[in-house]
């Protein structure tokens, strides 16, 4: 025990609250949160916070799971996530135009994956609100927006649409795996992750299990005004800590054309250059930037194509020259 | 130490706890807790109010009350001192996960006990003092952060009261109503439904245009029979003093004395005040049912003429 020369402990008078590794309030010789020994050392005993830190780790060894994901990946030759720090920014839209224009190659087989578990869009979007997931002896059947798109979501999972999902992060995790594993898309070319707002279970979840089989990549969407930047650079943050390559960021509903007179106007300012400065900030590439088209927000709703239906709006071009920059 | 007592000890003096929910994200669930606070802030009763950001992976509070730079949360031997945002008057404190990060574009990525345990810390810490409100703003969705609150706050259910933001498309009105029953799990009182962005005003021809469609979430309160608040339009000038409202404060158009709390002032200049305080008068009256009698006048010319 002597050998057992602990770090001296940071002083419990700490100028400002901060988010240390040893948190202010921790008992003397705690081996910090992040630690192997978290929840489980002599000196966590009577902590308050024991039971957090010991459920916290990380499971010892590989996830049993982790086989099954890999057999399941290989199967699918591109996979991208579509993430953003904020919500309601688009991410979901942008994921099924890019499923759509992807899909509208005969020959390209594309996956989505949604994994907004406590609210799922996807189904919506893709017009296939009402559809349940078929279990087959290979697997969960993903549903078919079209012969080659193919959707998994929790919303098709749910009894009805109007019942909450209240989970809290293992259980989500849990699902998630099950979609890597269980789900029977066949040969894909590309799968394309939708991911809730935020960093966190689901996205830490998604990255741990793709790990081995490897993502291609993410693409952050953006709104143009600070508060949604700041929350993008938390994302790019995320992305540089995991590891994940960035692809490149979208600014969407930037500029909004009046169907009546056809002035252009920001509704959303960019107060601080918006994602332009932050690409050149960040070292991170502008694919694009799509103006608001309040059809944009129909099409969604009644989950038809957007591209196809209204082939000569603005936000189409955009679409298009940024799908084709990837 | 029994489990309740840390919490429902520092909550002790909070009057009335309200959460702002939605299902989905950025339907405006940050800017209706600031213009919630910002406005209960204006009654003429001169209230206490606090607001706490558990949004953890994405803060947005602090940017919207101009103090997302430069600022700490000290540690007193009472407990973490909110922000006070209002300059001398310290009736309005502020509390976010965003004053405690080193550099605001760090991220935070932590799982479900982690959060957990910062929400408890928030509740258990942070010295309020007295408050009349306290507005909770909370991320989207229904998970953990939500889970924890309500088993947190559990102990004090009798104040407790809830929000429910939406914009009026039906991909946020499917994440409304599971919104709204989650509410009904929890037995969490809903004040009402808040339709947001519904409708944009063209600055040139003033034309509306529905850009998420409208009228939604009034059938939607009808339907689910919760009460229905209001219709907030897209509001440029509210967006744009929200996004920097440190710009906002410096342009200080010529008026004659320096106002004390310029995000206030400016605030009161938006289209959106005029909404927002009947939205207010709706909030306030249905948590203390005495004063409900003044909830008609405030539908006339009350409300516009709350303050000079």
């Amino acid at each position: 025990m002597l050998a057992v020369q602990q770090q001296p402990a940071t002083t419990p008078e700490q100028p400002s609250a901060s988010l240390p590794d040893i948190p202010s309030n921790a008992p003397q010789h705690c081996p910090g949160t992040e630690s192997e020994l978290a929840g489980k050392s002599d000196a966590c005993n009577g902590c308050a916070n024991q039971e957090i830190c010991a459920s916290s780790t990380k499971p010892k060894g590989p996830d049993p799971a982790l086989p099954f994901i890999r057999e399941r990946m290989a199967d699918v030759k591109h996979k991208i996530l579509v993430l953003s720090g904020k919500g309601g920014v688009g991410k979901s839209t942008f994921t099924a135009q890019l499923a759509w224009a992807f899909a509208s190659d005969e020959t390209t087989q594309t996956g989505v994956l949604d994994l907004d578990i406590c609210g799922p869009s996807i189904p919506t979007i893709l017009g296939l609100a009402n559809e349940q997931v078929h279990s087959s002896s290979s697997g969960w059947s993903p549903v078919y927006a079209q012969p080659n798109l193919a959707a998994i979501s929790v919303g098709f999972l749910l009894p009805s649409a109007k019942e909450a999902v209240m989970w809290r992060g293992p259980k989500k995790n849990g699902l998630i795996a099950q979609f890597l594993k269980d789900v029977d898309w066949g040969y894909l070319d590309y799968m394309l992750v939708d991911t809730p707002p935020g960093t966190s279970d689901e996205h830490l979840s998604v990255v741990q299990y793709l790990k081995e089989s490897g993502i291609d990549g993410a693409v952050l969407v953006t709104t143009p005004q600070e508060v949604a930047l700041q929350d993008v650079r938390r994302e790019i943050d995320f992305c540089r800590k995991v590891g994940i390559p960035i692809l490149g960021l979208v600014e969407n509903m930037s500029g909004f054309v009046c169907p009546g007179c056809k002035t252009e106007s920001k509704i959303f300012k960019p107060t601080t250059g918006g994602a332009k400065r932050l690409a050149e900030e960040t070292n991170v590439e502008l694919l694009g930037a799509v103006p608001l088209d309040p059809r944009i927000g129909k099409s969604a709703d009644y989950g038809v194509s957007f591209l196809d239906d209204y082939p000569d709006s603005p936000a189409t071009a955009a679409y298009l020259d940024i799908i084709d920059r990837k | 130490m029994s489990t309740d007592s840390p919490i429902a000890r520092r909550l002790a003096n909070v009057k009335q706890i309200i959460l702002v929910l939605s299902g989905k994200g950025g339907v405006g669930k940050s800017s209706v807790s600031t213009q919630l606070a910002l406005s209960l802030y204006a009654l003429e009763s001169s209230p206490r109010v606090g607001i706490l950001d558990v949004d953890l992976t994405g803060p947005s509070i602090p940017r919207m009350f101009g103090v997302d730079e430069g600022y700490d949360v000290h540690q007193s031997s009472a407990g973490w001192v909110p922000i006070y945002v209002d300059g001398a008057e310290r009736r309005l404190a502020c509390m976010s996960v965003g004053f405690l990060l080193k550099r605001k574009e760090d991220s935070v990525v932590w799982r479900g006990p982690k959060k957990n345990a910062m929400i408890r810390q928030f509740l258990s810490d942070v010295r309020w003092g007295d408050l009349d409100y306290l507005v909770v703003d909370t991320p989207p969705g229904t998970g953990d952060e939500h889970l924890s609150l309500m088993e947190h706050l559990a102990p004090l259910q009798t104040r407790l009261s809830s929000v429910v933001v939406t914009t009026p498309q039906a991909v946020a009105l499917t994440d409304a109503i599971k919104g709204i029953s989650f509410t009904r799990v929890v037995s969490l009182p809903v004040l009402g439904l808040i339709e947001n962005m519904s409708g944009y005003v063209c600055p040139c021809c003033g034309e509306i245009s529905n850009i998420f469609s409208t009228g939604g979430g009034e059938e939607l309160a009808k339907r689910e029979n919760i009460p229905f608040l209001g219709r907030l339009p897209v509001d440029t000038e509210l967006v744009d003093l929200l996004d920097s409202p440190a710009a906002a404060a410096s342009q200080g158009d010529s008026s004659d004395p320096p106002p004390s709390f310029p995000l206030l002032a400016h605030y009161k200049q938006t289209p959106s005040f005029t909404l927002f305080s009947l939205i207010v008068r709706k909030v306030a009256d249905a948590l203390s049912p005495p004063t409900s009698s003044i909830s008609e006048s405030a539908a006339g010319d009350g409300t516009l003429v709350s303050e000079p």
